[in-house]
């Protein structure tokens, strides 16, 4: 028996992680304020992951102002969709393999 | 106490087994562990997509009472001018307009009153479910949901109010229910998939209005008053429920 744990993306290992991935997947861009609502945390963890997705390059950043208030956008870059596609397989395998057992 | 025996238990095995089977023992163990965290993230990942890209606090209940109040409107409609839908036509001929003009005051304000009861009990009840969902009444979402219909909803009210003033009075009725329509399946994107299928057939209603000139208020009553009622009980029974 094996499991294909090694396909699991380790960037995705943290659940936050992989929520913000899937919201950019049907999104276009999303920016910080709507995603915190959205996801319910803390400036600074949603900060600290998002900077974890940017530094493997599976998003990018966008600032801009909106009158005075800063307004940062979120991007999925075509590297961070294919990530995210393969941890997803990776993750219905898993399944489909308890489900022979 | 119980780890010393557990030690001996374990030696008991050993002896008896091949170590092999332990550990896939184990292994098969924490994997069990690992499938319903799995599929835990599997529904919250999909929960996520749905909640922040489509608008899901639109009520089906809303769209059975906009229904209502269409078909009270279009009721009233007919006992105030009963003569005048045969006028409804695309000629603008003098004696076509001034019978027109003369039920026209009521007519507007049947639709207007209409319009606004119809707008204002599908926020309260949108309210009453996002507040049950947890979705913001007023994000990103319901921005880009109002966004898409708004367009199509301006240019055909402006462009009706400009046939209106030139006399046009037969293209209100097969072009409220074409821009409506496109307005509709503009938003699905953003709601409920369902909605699409709604503006599809307000649309081929529309047409066939058109084709029908004289028949407006027959083809309001169902595209706004039928085709809401319907529509909104098959998405309360689908969603809301």
């Amino acid at each position: 028996m094996k499991v294909p744990f090694d396909k699991l993306d380790k960037a995705f290992e943290n659940r936050l992680r992989l929520q913000i991935m899937s919201v950019l997947m049907v999104n276009d861009r999303y920016d910080f304020n709507s995603l915190k609502e959205l996801l319910d945390t803390s400036d600074g963890n949603l900060a600290s992951h998002l900077k974890g997705l940017e530094k493997e390059e599976y998003i990018t950043v966008n600032k801009s102002f909106l009158g005075r208030k800063p307004n940062t956008n979120y991007e999925a870059t075509e590297k961070g969709k294919i990530a995210f596609k393969q941890h997803l397989d990776a993750l219905e395998q898993l399944i489909k393999q308890q489900k022979i057992k | 106490m119980s780890f010393t025996f557990f030690i001996l238990f374990f030696n008991y095995l050993l002896k008896y087994f091949d170590y092999k089977y332990i550990i896939i023992y184990f292994e098969y163990q924490s994997t069990l562990m690992k499938e319903e965290e799995i599929q835990d993230e599997l529904v919250s990942i999909r929960r996520l997509m749905e909640r922040s890209s489509k608008f899901i606090s639109l009520s089906g209940l809303s769209g059975i009472l906009a229904g209502i109040y269409a078909l009270i409107g279009a009721g009233f409609a007919l006992h105030f001018d009963h003569f005048v839908i045969p006028q409804f036509n695309y000629s603008s001929d003098d004696s076509g307009s001034y019978s027109f003009r003369l039920s026209f005051p009521p007519l507007l304000i049947i639709a207007f009153l209409v319009l606004i009861a119809s707008i204002g009990t599908g926020i309260f009840l949108s309210l009453r479910k996002s507040k049950k969902n947890g979705q913001p009444i007023w994000g990103k979402v319901s921005q880009s949901l109002l966004f898409h219909m708004a367009t199509p909803l301006i240019t055909g009210g402006i462009l009706i109010l400009v046939f209106i003033y030139r006399g046009y009075y037969g293209i209100i009725a097969p072009a409220t229910l074409i821009f409506y329509g496109l307005s509709l399946v503009g938003a699905s994107n953003f709601t409920f998939a369902d909605v699409k299928y709604l503006g599809l057939c307000e649309i081929i209603l529309g047409l066939i209005a058109a084709c029908l000139p004289g028949y407006g208020l027959f083809f309001w009553a169902i595209g706004f008053g039928v085709l809401h009622i319907v529509y909104g009980s098959m998405m309360y029974f689908k969603y809301d429920r």
